[in-house]
């Protein structure tokens, strides 16, 4: 129900790819794709496997590097745009954008909390000379980092997992510490590759509310590439389809589940 | 023993006992709860301060004296602010266990008409939203119905467009900014309060039906507070971690009742699930809960000591042996011989001390156990490892507890000797009868009910029991489920229910025999996790619970078990034939109370093909079992389910 309210009036543009052409060698992952992600709002990612979709936010996060187009990232409503492509992923990361990956990520004998406080890394200024000696500004700006982490434990609802190794937590639990390790970097824009893949229906629904709540408490603009079509549907305001590296149709749920080129790229023609 | 029932006027009522501490002790601790990791506590005066402005806020939203107002969620501190801003304005509070379902929730409020909810979070709002209609349709005559509901944890809340739901700390800043027009006001009201005022209504467990609501004054509570201190007393600067549901009684008698009264600080866990883990951090000094609690700290030990090194278990079992030793002759004579003390310090110096640290109650002083039974085993272990557990008896009708052990005179099969100010005589039947200041008012919309509770100024509890040598009351179970076997013994099969749920595989057990039944039967549930780990240990594969159940490992460690509790029962007594239920019993499906309490004819009932099978010749039966899926779609499964026979040589 609270999904309507969202849409505030016309929303601004917080991600704008546009023909982005992405090759290895004579393959193209990526073929002039274009989208554009709105301020606050859930973008869906969907597609057949190999469409691309992982690719898509490997380029925005940095982590591949696009031979044409552009991708612009405007961080607040009245901001100018900076252009993502070229910039290390480091850099993606401090102009405000998270992500979790399709497969864990975390540092696996390392402590929920460790991996979270890890995830405020950098907005950390201390060096090593300050931190060895912990004392006045550092000590404070450590306490103000854990004050951070334990919002996002408290959002999260992991108050028990805060000092277990990462490792022995069950896969849906280790799902839901990289979206709060993603969290505590403070993101305005929080992509997601299949946050719930492999996770049973409890778990999902768990996680579609922590990302509904994500995005309407906190007002971060998500992008995520989910496969359960019904998770897609149910949570995002409007839905990107890649086939084959293009991006074959943009717009509401319904719009889309509609299109006719996105039926023919999911079931094949009747013939 | 009436100086105890002479309150003083000016601390009679539970919120002038508020008062009263915010004026001797404003600057200590009174709440403390965890929240991002920390423990952030409230001293006294800030309690007073929240309580007044709530209740001054509840008073601009409309709140009248005798109005009721309902509490649903989690322990928090919010949940005693608002029961005691509801009764320092003369109003009643009505606490609802916060896992009951949305038809549960609606049917209290609906009946006692509460006009105000005070509910944890989006969760309960939920299902208040989801009964809503029917709530919002059902005022009573005069016109009064459910009116605002108000959340403390807002989280999710923001976007409900719902115009009767409100934050709590709006609330606050409501009753904050009538401060300055009605200067004392609020204590105007405190002061009004009176000993015989209806301070809450307290549900009933309701093992047989829809729970009743338990009318419980003032004075009932106070004087509880009272006469509890006097047998063990408390003192301001310990610690009390209140994490069982105020809905309770117990909660309620401990937590708030003598809590206000003496003054120590309650701690509120972070979590349900962080519940042990900050027991731990805090480090009560005591502890009140049900059998349950108690006995699952007892099979947590017994399986990862199963699970721990050769050595260690070999230095856990010997210390145990010395342990047992040292604590019967405790119990028996005052002190164990030289030498038992000796080894026993030994003991405690490799294992107990870090067995108590590990489970969180190595400051215990004292421990109690209350609410139903608890197997004489486990009495034994937790006074083996040297925690001065103790039985308490009461019901919700007599604001908790009528009976208690003293701290020199412990016996197992005893709940012990009545509390000073209350009488305690056997009826007819046997049936332990009550008198005391702290008996009830009556059940809420309930004459009928009273009637039959209440004569003469005694409670009739509906338990049977007896006295020993020794004056110490004996509870056998419910009178209506006590029965005759056919040689003439009595038979209370909760005895033999709390033998069986020993063993850390067995998680509950309902026992049939007497009456129409020939011989002595029982369904068992086994504990999904503990078994789980010993099928593990041993490489036994299983999928689900159901399967689990009915592996022929499982139902040889069930039996092999039950072949033991035999040898101690008289023969008639014994159990002939048993099986594992595919399922775990659950409160939703209300086949146990919110208290965890088995409801035997409700299962009795439902489960009537198993019963007759255990009955019948056959060594198994199938049944069809229904399953609901989340989509809404459902499904027919069939499962055999084993029936076996455990030894019943003596």
């Amino acid at each position: 129900m609270a999904q309507t309210q969202v849409q505030a009036p016309p929303a601004s543009t917080c991600l704008e790819v546009e023909g982005v052409t992405l090759s290895f060698g004579g393959v193209h992952a990526l073929d002039d794709v274009a989208l554009d992600v709105r301020h606050g709002e859930v973008f869906a990612i969907i597609g057949p496997n190999g469409a691309g979709k992982t690719s898509l936010l490997n380029s925005i996060s940095g982590l591949y590097r696009p031979q044409q187009g552009s991708i612009a990232y405007t961080p607040a409503p009245e901001a100018a745009p900076l252009p993502l492509i070229g910039r290390a992923p480091h850099k993606v990361a401090q102009v405000g954008i998270a992500r979790s990956f399709q497969n864990i990520e975390l540092f696996r004998g390392m402590t929920v909390l460790e991996n979270l406080m890890l995830g405020r890394h950098i907005h950390m200024r201390g060096n090593v000379l300050t931190c060895g000696l912990y004392w006045g500004p550092q000590r404070r700006e450590e306490i103000r980092h854990r004050a951070a982490v334990e919002d996002v434990i408290d959002f999260l609802e992991i108050e028990n997992l805060r000092h277990q190794a990462v490792g022995t937590l069950a896969y849906g639990l280790q799902k839901r510490v990289e979206l709060a390790r993603a969290l505590a970097l403070d993101p305005r824009l929080l992509l997601l590759d299949e946050p719930m893949a492999g996770m049973n229906v409890e778990e999902k629904e768990d996680m579609a509310r922590f990302i509904l709540d994500v995005n309407e408490e906190r007002g971060v603009t998500t992008v995520l590439i989910e496969h359960d079509m019904g998770v897609v549907m149910d949570l995002s305001d409007r839905v990107a389809v890649l086939d084959f590296g293009r991006s074959i149709a943009c717009g509401t749920p319904d719009e889309v589940r509609a299109d006719p080129a996105v039926i023919h790229a999911y079931l094949g023609d009747a013939e | 023993m009436t100086e105890l029932l002479e309150l003083r006027p000016d601390a009679d009522t539970l919120p002038k006992l508020l008062l009263r501490n915010a004026r001797e002790r404003g600057d200590e601790a009174a709440l403390r709860e965890k929240e991002f990791g920390i423990w952030q506590s409230f001293t006294w005066a800030q309690y007073a301060e929240r309580v007044r402005n709530f209740a001054r806020g509840l008073v601009e939203l409309g709140l009248e004296r005798g109005d009721i107002v309902a509490v649903v969620g989690d322990n928090r501190p919010e949940w005693l602010i608002a029961q005691l801003a509801a009764q320092a304005v003369g109003a009643r509070s009505l606490g609802v266990y916060q896992d009951s379902v949305a038809s549960e929730v609606r049917y209290l409020i609906e009946f006692a008409g509460a006009r105000f909810v005070v509910a944890e979070d989006q969760e309960q709002v939920d299902k208040l939203l989801e009964v809503w209609d029917e709530l919002a349709g059902a005022a009573d005559g005069d016109g009064r119905g459910i009116e605002k509901v108000i959340y403390y944890d807002p989280r999710g809340l923001g976007s409900y467009p719902h115009d009767f739901l409100l934050d709590f700390s709006e609330v606050e800043k409501i009753g904050r900014s009538a401060t300055s027009s009605a200067e004392d006001d609020f204590e105007r009201w405190v002061e009004a309060t009176a000993a015989d005022d209806v301070a809450l209504l307290s549900t009933t467990s309701g093992t047989t039906g829809k729970p009743k609501l338990a009318m419980l004054s003032h004075r009932n509570l106070v004087t509880m507070a009272h006469s509890f201190q006097s047998v063990d007393p408390m003192q301001s600067d310990d610690e009390f971690v209140s994490f069982l549901p105020l809905a309770w009684i117990g909660e309620q008698m401990i937590g708030a009742a003598c809590g206000l009264l003496v003054g120590f600080t309650l701690n509120f866990p972070e979590e349900p699930e962080t519940v042990q883990h900050d027991i731990r951090e805090i480090g009560p000094h005591t502890m009140f809960s049900p059998p349950r609690i108690w006995e699952n700290m007892v099979s947590d030990v017994q399986v990862r000591i199963e699970d721990s090194s050769w050595l260690k278990r070999k230095v856990y079992e010997w210390a145990l042996g010395v342990g047992y030793r040292a604590a019967d002759a405790r119990l028996e004579h005052g002190a164990p011989p030289r030498f038992v003390a000796m080894l026993n310090g030994v003991a405690n110096a490799v294992c107990f001390f870090w067995l108590r640290d590990k489970l969180g109650v190595r400051r215990i002083r004292r421990a109690y156990t209350g609410g139903a039974a608890l197997g004489p085993d486990i009495f034994r272990f937790f006074h083996a490892i040297g925690v001065n557990l103790k039985q308490i008896y009461g019901q919700t009708e007599v604001s908790g507890i009528s009976v208690a052990h003293r701290d020199d005179d412990i016996k197992f099969q005893t709940v012990g000797t009545a509390v000073p100010g209350a009488e305690v005589r056997l009826g007819e039947g046997g049936e332990i009868l009550t008198r005391s200041a702290s008996v009830f008012l009556g059940y809420y919309k309930n004459e009928e009910a009273t009637e039959e509770a209440l004569r003469d100024g005694w409670l009739y509890s509906g338990d049977a029991g007896y006295m020993d040598d020794d004056g110490h009351l004996i509870v056998i179970d419910r009178k209506k489920d006590v029965m005759e076997l056919h040689d003439g013994t009595q038979f209370s099969p909760q005895f033999i229910e709390n033998k069986l749920k020993f063993s850390p595989y067995v998680k509950e057990a309902v026992v049939f025999g007497g009456g129409d039944y020939p011989f002595v039967t029982s369904l068992v549930t086994i504990d999904f996790a503990n078994a789980g780990k010993w099928a593990e240990r041993r490489q036994i594969p299983y999928t689900t619970f159901t399967d689990l159940a009915q592996k022929p490992e499982i139902y040889e460690l069930v039996l092999e078990h039950t072949a033991g509790i035999n040898g101690d029962l008289p023969e008639s007594a014994r159990i002939q034939r048993l099986l594992l239920l595919h399922k775990e019993l659950d409160a939703d499906d209300e086949e146990l109370t919110r208290t965890r309490k088995v409801r035997r004819r409700f299962i009795a009932d439902r489960y009537r093909l198993l019963v007759d099978a255990l009955y019948g010749g056959g060594d198994a039966v199938e049944i069809e079992n229904e399953i609901a899926y989340q989509d809404g779609t459902t499904a027919v499964l069939e499962t055999r389910l084993r029936i076996a026979q455990p030894a019943t040589a003596g």
